[in-house]
């Protein structure tokens, strides 16, 4: 029988931060393994696009500091995944310097492997006229993919498996920091490097990018401890506070997945139909039956964004009864003043009214959107144009001209908004959306991601 | 007899699965009350549907999940996460008519 392979993961989010207690209970654990999943889809596609990561440098750099540090000194490898949360090359040149900065500091010497994942435009084009993008099923217009897409599009990303990793430990790093990785992958790279099996190490990994979430009481600011035996892999937290239950693995599994059973990743999918959950002692659990089945063809998942303008907000309420039973005539009211105002200008805009109280939080699924209880609503009146200055244009006309409207039964001919600040309008700069989420089929799965090894 | 779900079920949350998804889930207090619901085939495609005023076509699935005493629903989000007109960009909050909802046995 072969020892148990040993994961320590950090923190569900690099960023997110975690005991040191906690830490140093897993260093306590030998592990052949210190790695973190540092990003997401979640935050949306702005940090995509304009290259900015969703989390705090100086967080960021706290963790880090004791996960580096605590792996050069014991030799541990320490891996990072989807560096400044999109992994993108300026996400991925952003933590590296955090990591110079820290070895500088610390006075810590290791061979550092930076590993890229984006996409040059017209590899993607390539792939596009040779017939190898497809759409990921199923998406709502994640398919009919264009060259001028791709062309307007800021930054593509690609998900990659374990192969660059598995060439990064080979290639002698000490710490290995990626761009857009598949989460598991960080987890998993090493351990099946080593001969352990992919469905195991895989399902593991799923379960340690987000390290305490799947304990009980769940946390995303908390370590977690893996270990990957022969046909089993078991999962322990590593605060007193936490156990890891057999419900809590298993939820765990659901979250932010479509279907429980079949997960689908770079190369293929994981099966969990045969997947048993067991109670190992009080906090942890034991896994068994995952399995990984290879796709006939190795599809690589593609993230992109393009940016389509600037936005300005407005943010307002109203209190009155008469206004808020109006609200939808006021609003097509105001969307005509200003289109009216600004025809001569050929602009191109988006103006929008989102009103809490109503359907703010869920727009057209809201089921009670014609029987509103609200006494009062918010209002976020926002304009996106080509420009900074059209988009304020326009967000100044549609907050002055709701605010003076006059609208059927009104007796507070004084006003009809309530603006918490001065100023009443932000600019939020950039506006991105996603713009290509499809599959890439490739031949060498690791030669899209190139490597540079550097002496720090 | 009527049941409110949420004395049957310990977690009720939504999150985006991929920027084109919304997933619910609704985890059970016991194996008990999963079952039962289960059986009734109260989690539906019409009462998804109705809760969330969308058509069949846009329901990607309906699945239970034993071990984890689950039932998951997963729907086509209205827009790609971050479109203009979003609402949710994390689809964190798209859970709230599942707490509504009375079983009727």
């Amino acid at each position: 029988m072969k020892e148990e392979f040993r994961i320590l993961s950090a923190t569900a989010i690099l960023g997110y931060g975690f005991p040191v207690a906690s830490f140093e209970e897993g260093m306590k654990r030998n592990p052949h393994l210190i790695a973190v999943d540092a990003g997401s889809t979640d935050p949306g596609p702005y940090y995509l696009g304009a290259g900015v990561s969703f989390t705090n440098r100086d967080a960021v750099k706290r963790d880090l500091e004791l996960m580096i540090k605590a792996g050069v000194e014991r030799g541990i490898p320490v891996v990072i995944g989807t560096a400044g949360g999109s992994g993108g090359e300026p996400h991925l040149q952003w933590n590296k310097e955090i990591i110079e900065e820290i070895a500088r500091e610390q006075n810590l010497h290791f061979k550092l492997a930076l590993i890229h994942a984006e996409i040059p435009r017209e590899e993607v084009k390539k792939a596009l006229k040779e017939g190898r993008i497809h759409a990921l099923e199923p998406g709502v217009d994640g398919t009919g993919l264009t060259e001028e897409d791709i062309d307007a599009t800021s930054r593509i990303v690609a998900q990659m498996g374990i192969d660059p990793f598995i060439a990064a430990f080979q290639g002698g790093a000490q710490v290995i920091l990626a761009g857009r990785a598949y989460d598991p992958a960080v987890f998993s790279a090493l351990a099946v490097a080593q001969g352990y099996d992919m469905g195991l190490a895989t399902h593991l990994g799923k379960i340690l990018e987000c390290a305490a979430i799947c304990a009980t009481p769940g946390s995303g600011s908390d370590c977690m401890f893996g270990y990957i035996g022969d046909d089993y892999f078991r999962v322990e937290p590593l605060s007193p506070q936490r156990k890891c239950t057999t419900v809590s693995v298993a939820a765990h599994t659901l979250y932010e997945k479509t279907n429980p059973y079949i997960l689908p990743g770079p190369g293929g999918h994981l099966d969990l139909t045969g997947t048993s959950f067991e109670q190992d002692t009080e906090t942890t659990v034991k896994v068994r039956g995952s399995k990984f089945v290879p796709g006939k063809q190795y599809a690589l998942k593609l993230e992109g964004a393009k940016r389509i303008g600037f936005r300005t907000v407005s943010i307002a309420g109203t209190r009155d009864p008469v206004m808020m039973s109006q609200i939808d005539n006021i609003i097509q009211g105001v969307k005509e003043r200003v289109a009216d105002n600004f025809s001569s200008k050929n602009w191109n805009y988006y103006l929008n009214f989102i009103v809490y109280g109503r359907d703010g939080v869920m727009g057209s699924l809201e089921p009670l959107r014609n029987q509103p209880k609200s006494h009062e609503f918010g209002i976020v009146i926002e304009a996106v144009a080509d420009t900074q200055e059209q988009a304020d244009a326009i967000c100044a006309s549609a907050r002055s001209t709701m605010l003076h409207y006059g609208y059927q039964g009104r007796r507070a001919t004084a006003g009809n908004l309530a603006f918490p600040y001065s100023p009443s309008d932000f600019h939020c700069g950039e506006v991105y959306v996603f713009s290509v989420y499809h599959l890439m089929d490739v031949e060498d799965p690791a030669a899209p991601f190139s490597i540079d090894y550097l002496q720090l | 007899m009527k049941t409110k779900l949420t004395d049957l079920a310990s977690v009720i949350r939504s999150k985006n699965s991929g920027p084109y998804e919304l997933t619910m889930d609704i985890i059970f207090n016991d194996f008990d009350g999963f079952e039962k619901v289960r059986k009734a085939k109260v989690i539906n495609e019409e009462l998804v549907c109705r809760l969330y005023n969308i058509a069949p076509k846009d329901i990607v699935g309906i699945v239970e999940f034993e071990p984890a005493k689950a039932i998951k629903i997963t729907i086509r989000r209205p827009l790609c996460s971050g479109n203009l007109g979003e609402t949710d960009v994390y689809g964190a909050q798209q859970h709230a008519p599942l707490l509504d909802l009375e079983v009727d046995w």
